[in-house]
């Protein structure tokens, strides 16, 4: 499938009836959705329900079987995809952060902006200082990931994907794997980011969060979005009975 | 009253039967059990060895002329030759055959994680191969098939013994790192190798610059324990006649009529000075795997 | 060997003189490959039956409550692990076997009564036995105190605690490790070539002393042979390790 010139009226990032299996277990049956620029989106859903890989797919991680991906005009599952300029225009944070542990923090940051983009060493670092100091991690720039606490290396992670100047950014449940405290510094760093006008899916866990940020709320079950809407209407309106009790048991 | 382990409070194992087994990753300490168990000899050992040694054979000393202190004798008369010519060339001998092995066996190692099937099966199929054959055999077959001199160019090289006993040995050292490095790099998590994809990085800087530094520092002990274990391997290049020092220690009791009596000091002193050499080592790297260990 | 194949191999060492597989065409050589073989299996058998029970004997001795013993095996195992098993041949067969006493079957000849196979076996035994001792002490420190303790308060005494409980759950946990031991064992059969053991190198090597053009053709053999003698064992192995595996149990 050709990938076609994107204009800003039409959704970065479309997702058409996705088929996706792992072997014989089919875990997306048909997925679809579509993302405005500007736009945040949470996907919410029980575990196995497939959101962790929907994302995934997006940005190349895992194949999918049947169906179409486009972000920014580019299909995403051609084979002959430049996986290069995808990676440019997605960013990724993961639950398990996975910095290099052999580099300090703004190395870190600074890695993949000099190794493959190929920018100049002093405008790199003066980048890299400014997103440290936006993730609020400013005087931590020279520790290893193995001295940074859970929030403070999911921060550092947050800034390293930034540090590509992504259109947009994935957030795949970042907070699942921190103690409550440090859930907050990191949600804040979000909203920021939000704020800002950063292009954003989340899937997460975190209602109220989820609430107070999201543009549009999607809702999978057993690999199909079961239904969709803005906050205002999702949480207190849901019509689907398997969305009422997926929401009871958790708010 | 206090806690009781798996009723009033967690219990200590998962198992009720046996404690957690720490399933080791490949290339990780367990291969350093060899070092591991020379360093823990205590200092006065060698010393009790031979002693020990010398004191048995007490009832044939009175039967012959020839007594132990002569034999003493011409094992101090021999000495600087069996270290500076023999044990001398012993440690050449694991010097280069490590140098070439370590490099040949990182590059199958990479090989063996290969996108290519073709050339990640063909990399394994040669590690295995030289992993299991016998060293003794290899030695065999590659000193009796190696060409006596090599011609590049106008140039003549002649090949002497020992280089191709280096060769020879080269090849189940090759196979054992290409292990270690093969090891080292699976035990990397998988989220390393997913952050720096979505960073961009290609497959090459994501093992350059990510993967291989992670690694390097946890594959240094067990490399160092086949440094060890190649060391105690070279006497067996003296079966193909390179002159090394068991060689020598022959040739030496031959030089002085080979008298009974000089077997114990000669051969109990090839024993002895491996054990003085491999030691410090062995102690080395207990004490670099200690400072070494990368959390992932 | 059928008739056929004997006539290919006779054939083939008259057209490629480097190539004279003579043990597949001429009796009395297939004999002396044979009987080589036949001994590599018989000492690879003995002394890694031999090898078990010195490690077992020397786990137990290690657990004892008096130091000497303790520390005698630890004499043992430091000399036997850090010493070249070649030197280790040599020092037994010569230096301490000139101490074996002799009798004499017919009034002329001095026979000792270790030979030099005697020798082979009693050092590689040692050999393997020391690291024995390690792999089962380990096994043995997986098996809580309070296992045992708990059969200690059934009645059993030391050694029925070590027999039906200790050690069968230690050998489970040991057997990987004992496994890559014995098929060392096999493999270092081959220096016994040292001490004149007539195993299968010795005899591949007597019989291209005798006919230089076998030279390729029994290297070439030889390799195979053990190549296939190890796999064999290396399967085996898995194969035993799998069966008696605890459900639950190791990673």
């Amino acid at each position: 499938m050709p990938n076609t010139e994107w204009t800003p009226d039409q959704p970065i990032i479309s997702v058409k009836e996705v088929y996706k299996s792992f072997g014989e277990l089919e875990v997306l049956k048909g997925v679809s959705l579509d993302v405005m620029k500007g736009e945040v989106i949470c996907v919410i859903g029980p575990s196995g329900s497939g959101k962790s890989t929907l994302i995934r797919c997006i940005n190349a991680l895992n194949d999918i079987q049947s169906g179409s991906i486009r972000v920014e005009g580019l299909e995403v599952h051609d084979p002959k995809l430049d996986k290069l300029a995808l990676r440019k225009k997605v960013g990724m944070v993961f639950q398990q952060y996975n910095l290099f542990p052999h580099k300090t923090a703004i190395e870190n940051v600074m890695m993949a902006p000099l190794k493959v983009l190929k920018q100049p060493r002093a405008e790199v670092e003066d980048r890299a200082r400014m997103l440290i100091r936006k993730v609020r991690l400013e005087g931590k720039e020279n520790s290893y990931p193995g001295e940074l606490s859970g929030g403070q290396q999911q921060r550092v992670a947050i800034a390293r994907s930034l540090a590509m100047n992504p259109d947009v950014m994935l957030f795949d449940e970042v907070t699942a794997a921190l103690d409550p405290e440090t859930v907050k510094e990191v949600l804040v760093t979000i909203k920021e980011l939000v704020a800002e006008g950063m292009t954003c899916i989340l899937v997460t866990h975190e209602m109220g969060f989820a609430r107070e940020i999201a543009d549009h709320i999607y809702f999978t079950d057993r690999g199909v979005i079961v239904e969709h809407g803005p906050p205002s209407t999702f949480f207190t309106e849901a019509k689907d009975p398997r969305t009422r009790e997926f929401l009871s048991q958790i708010l | 009253m206090g806690a009781i382990p798996g009723l009033t409070a967690k219990s200590r194992t998962d198992l009720a039967v046996l404690r957690p087994f720490r399933a080791t990753p490949a290339g990780a300490a367990d291969d350093l059990l060899f070092s591991r168990w020379i360093a823990g000899a205590p200092g006065w050992l060698p010393l009790a060895m031979l002693v020990l040694a010398a004191a048995w054979p007490a009832t044939a000393l009175a039967q012959s002329n020839y007594t132990y202190t002569q034999a003493g004798d011409a094992l101090v008369r021999w000495l600087p030759l069996l270290v500076t010519r023999g044990f001398a060339l012993n440690i050449i001998i694991s010097f280069a055959t490590m140098a070439i092995g370590t490099l040949a066996g990182v590059a199958l190692g990479l090989w063996q994680i290969s996108p290519n099937r073709l050339v990640r099966r063909t990399a394994w199929a040669i590690t295995q191969l030289f992993r299991n054959s016998p060293w003794l055999v290899l030695l065999f077959i590659v000193m009796l098939a190696f060409p006596f001199e090599i011609r590049i160019g106008g140039w003549t090289i002649l090949v002497p013994d020992w280089m191709k006993a280096v060769f020879g040995l080269s090849l189940p050292i090759m196979a054992n790192i290409s292990e270690i490095v093969r090891g080292a790099i699976q035990s990397v998590p998988s989220g390393q190798w997913e952050a720096a994809e979505s960073l961009a990085f290609s497959r090459r800087q994501i093992l350059w610059q990510i993967v291989l530094p992670q690694c390097f520092k946890r594959m240094i002990p067990p490399w160092m324990n086949w440094y060890a274990i190649l060391t105690m391997a070279t006497p067996l290049v003296s079966l193909l006649g390179v002159e090394e020092i068991v060689t020598l220690s022959r040739q030496a009791m031959e030089a002085e009529d080979n008298h009974p009596e000089l077997l114990l000091p000669f051969f109990g002193f090839c024993l002895v000075i491996f054990f003085f050499y491999c030691y410090p080592i062995a102690r080395l790297t207990v004490r670099i795997e200690r400072r070494f260990t990368v959390k992932f | 060997m059928p008739d056929s194949l004997q006539a290919f191999f006779r054939e083939l060492a008259d057209t490629h003189p480097k190539w004279n597989f003579i043990f597949f065409y001429d009796l009395t050589q297939l004999d002396r490959v044979l009987s080589g073989l036949w001994m590599t299996i018989q000492l690879s058998v003995v002394c890694v039956i031999l090898s078990v029970v010195i490690g077992v004997v020397g786990s137990w001795m290690q657990g004892s409550h008096l130091p000497i013993v303790r520390r005698i095996v630890q004499g043992y195992i430091q000399f036997f692990r850090n010493t070249p098993p070649l030197i280790q041949l040599l020092f037994f067969y010569f230096a301490l076997g000139q101490f074996t006493p002799t009798y004499s079957p017919d009034g002329w000849l001095e026979v000792p009564i270790i030979s030099n196979v005697g020798w082979a076996i009693i050092s590689l035994s040692f050999f393997a036995g020391a690291f024995n001792v390690e792999i089962f002490r380990a096994g043995i420190e997986a098996v809580p105190e309070s296992t045992a303790e708990a059969s200690e308060a059934l009645g059993m005494n030391r050694l029925q605690t070590y027999m039906y409980v200790v050690l069968p759950l230690a050998f489970r946990v040991s057997l990987p490790a004992l496994n890559n031991n014995l098929v060392n064992l096999v493999k270092t059969t081959t220096q016994a070539i040292a001490i004149a053991v007539p195993e299968l190198l010795y005899e591949m090597v007597s019989i291209y002393n005798d006919y230089s053009t076998a030279q390729n053709a029994s290297m070439v053999v030889l390799f195979v042979v053990f190549i296939v003698l190890v796999g064999i064992l290396v399967l085996g192995m898995h194969r035993w390790e799998r069966a008696i595996r605890i459900p639950g149990y190791g990673g």
